[in-house]
């Protein structure tokens, strides 16, 4: 693996986050909050890390991806819109009648998406299947998955955790986008969150923690992942909601939330400027 | 007549003939690989074989993915655990996309006896039925159950097989061949007609011969596949006799009695149903035969109600 091009990447995450941007619209709630907190994690994978091809998107030595807080899979269609998997002209129609892009995913119509998943709790065993069927068939593709931190009070999540460690599964990579906010409240309303990490090791994982929307620590971390055959690796990513777009950062309220015209149009405008910076940065380092 | 066999059986035995055939198949099981006899595959196969502890739903989901990764994998728990516990997971992960997981509900229905109400599934058939994509099957005996055993590797999307723990005698000889969605007249009469499923087929044959003792000629259908339903088979049967009479080990809200009298409802047949079930209770501890006299799903009670329905 060549070092990463941390200000290519960091470019790269800028437009990704346009892109989320593009499937807003007038009275059009969604989950831009967690898509925008996992954007950077997402480009790193995609862009970075991912053994992919995206003329081929079923090609069975592929990583695979599942984006186990599925209402946040706006993030993953736009990488997927700039891998050219999806027509970037398409990204608009989120949530629209006849759509491919559903709401939450919908595998078996949308190509380059892994799995269908929207009920939370459920992607980390899926994604366990999926590592046990490399194993199976004696390939040498790795399984990364994305949690929600809120999602790991659903009890499922110990399920595959314990499943994980137990068969050693190695090849497989699970995030947590620790934004700190759920559809309501703080995510640690209702269940308390800590320890985590020591959660985590005691449930037989590798962990690391970072902050997750440091390019430069998210590649490094998956480099790191790539080290063990036989212990699954846990990345606990520190995020804000809504990163990228100041009025929303931080804010619950803006979970599940449509936007007026004027808050679409500011946001767009911020995050082009944060494209046009980050790709004068590239420039200068280059 | 052949030794009782339970359906579980055959079908463990019918799985071990599946791995040898199919590569690409794999068993998850959620520490009952006894009981749901997967016991004869892990043997067998043991790569192939997956104990993921007491995890139902975690196992459902990680057949999901094994699924959608080229492999076909049959899940196994009590039917009642496998279904409405992972109710869900079914829905969204297996269901939705089309994936070829095989669901395999064991000890189902009243018969599953002693352990009461929270062992005993009464919904299962409802709850698969209602997911688009999903095949339901319900075998008559061990010949059936081997069958669709072996046929669920091979066909398209998810597919419930509902097994159970009480001894039936084969009805079918080895040449039995399962079609899906094709039902089987095992006798013909022109009086009336017993529709049933699982191990209320070899009942209903029983209550056929008491009928016919008593100048009462009933066809008996068994009705193996619950979905996608033979609905010219029922069509028929309800114009031919203008009796049907529905016999499960199930609820008659949402099951078998239920798929009927849809069908019957919307062809406009004109035909009397009599859906004869457990009636909106929970089952309860006792023996296998001790609840089928309870709810009336024994040879007697079924001609005695069939008779009644004849001639008031």
């Amino acid at each position: 693996m060549t070092a990463p091009n941390i200000h290519r990447l960091r470019q790269l995450a800028a437009e990704l986050r346009v892109h989320v941007a593009r499937m807003m619209g007038a009275n059009k709630a969604h989950h831009f909050g967690g898509s925008l907190s996992a954007a950077d994690i997402v480009a790193a994978l995609y862009f970075y890390k991912m053994r992919y091809d995206p003329s081929d998107p079923s090609w069975p030595d592929r990583d695979r991806f599942i984006m186990s807080k599925g209402h946040c899979v706006p993030a993953q269609y736009a990488a997927l819109a700039m891998l050219g998997v999806l027509p970037v002209e398409e990204l608009p129609s989120l949530k629209r009648m006849g759509s491919r892009l559903q709401g939450h995913p919908a595998m078996h119509e949308c190509p380059g998406l892994e799995g269908c998943t929207g009920s939370l709790g459920q992607g980390l065993s899926y994604a366990n299947g999926m590592a046990l069927a490399a194993r199976i068939q004696r390939r040498d593709f790795r399984v990364y998955c994305l949690i929600g931190d809120g999602e790991t009070q659903e009890g499922q999540i110990w399920e595959a955790a314990m499943t994980a460690s137990t068969q050693r599964l190695g090849n497989l990579i699970a995030f947590i986008d620790w934004n700190g906010l759920k559809a309501m409240d703080a995510t640690s309303c209702g269940k308390v969150m800590e320890p985590m990490a020591d959660r985590w090791v005691a449930f037989g994982w590798r962990v690391r923690t970072i902050d997750g929307h440091d390019m430069a620590q998210i590649c490094d971390v998956l480099d790191w992942a790539d080290g063990s055959a036989t212990v699954p690796s846990l990345i606990i990513a520190h995020t804000v909601k809504g990163k990228g777009i100041s009025f929303m950062e931080g804010k619950a309220q803006f979970h599940n939330a449509a936007l007026t015209d004027e808050q679409i149009e500011q946001a767009m405008a911020e995050l082009e400027a944060q494209l046009s910076q980050a790709r004068e940065e590239r420039h200068e380092q280059a | 007549m052949s030794k009782p066999r339970q359906t579980r059986d055959a079908y463990g035995e019918a799985l071990v003939e599946v791995g040898r055939v199919h590569s690409e198949v794999v068993v998850l099981d959620a520490d009952l690989y006894k009981s749901t006899r997967t016991v004869l595959f892990r043997h067998a196969y043991p790569d192939r074989f997956f104990d993921l502890g007491i995890a139902e739903m975690d196992m459902v989901s990680t057949g999901a993915g094994m699924a959608a990764s080229g492999l076909v994998p049959y899940c196994n728990s009590f039917a009642i655990f496998l279904t409405a516990h992972c109710y869900d997971q079914i829905r969204i992960q297996i269901a939705y996309p089309k994936l070829h997981v095989v669901l395999a509900g064991s000890s189902a229905g009243l018969t599953q006896g002693p352990d009461g109400a929270s062992h005993q599934s009464l919904e299962d058939v409802a709850l698969m039925r209602a997911l688009p994509n999903m095949s339901v099957l319900v075998p008559a005996d061990g010949v059936e159950a081997a069958a669709m055993t072996m046929a669920a590797a091979e066909l398209e999307g998810p597919v419930y097989i509902r097994l159970g723990r009480y001894p039936v005698p084969d009805i079918f000889d080895s040449s039995y061949a399962f079609e899906l969605g094709r039902a089987t007249w095992l006798r013909h009469g022109k009086d009336m007609t017993l529709v049933a499923c699982g191990h209320m087929v070899n009942v209903a044959l029983q209550a056929a011969e008491l009928l016919a003792k008593r100048e009462v000629e009933a066809s008996v259908i068994n009705m193996s596949t619950i979905k996608p339903l033979d609905r010219p088979a029922i069509a028929q049967a309800a114009r031919d006799t203008g009796l049907v009479v529905t016999v499960e080990e199930h609820s008659i809200i949402g099951g078998l009695g239920s798929a009927v009298a849809e069908v019957m409802a919307e062809e406009g047949c004109g035909a009397r149903l009599v859906r004869l079930g457990t009636r909106d209770v929970f089952g309860e501890s006792g023996t296998a035969d001790e609840l089928l006299e309870k709810h009336g799903l024994t040879a007697n009670s079924i001609a005695e109600r069939t008779r009644r329905e004849l001639h008031g």
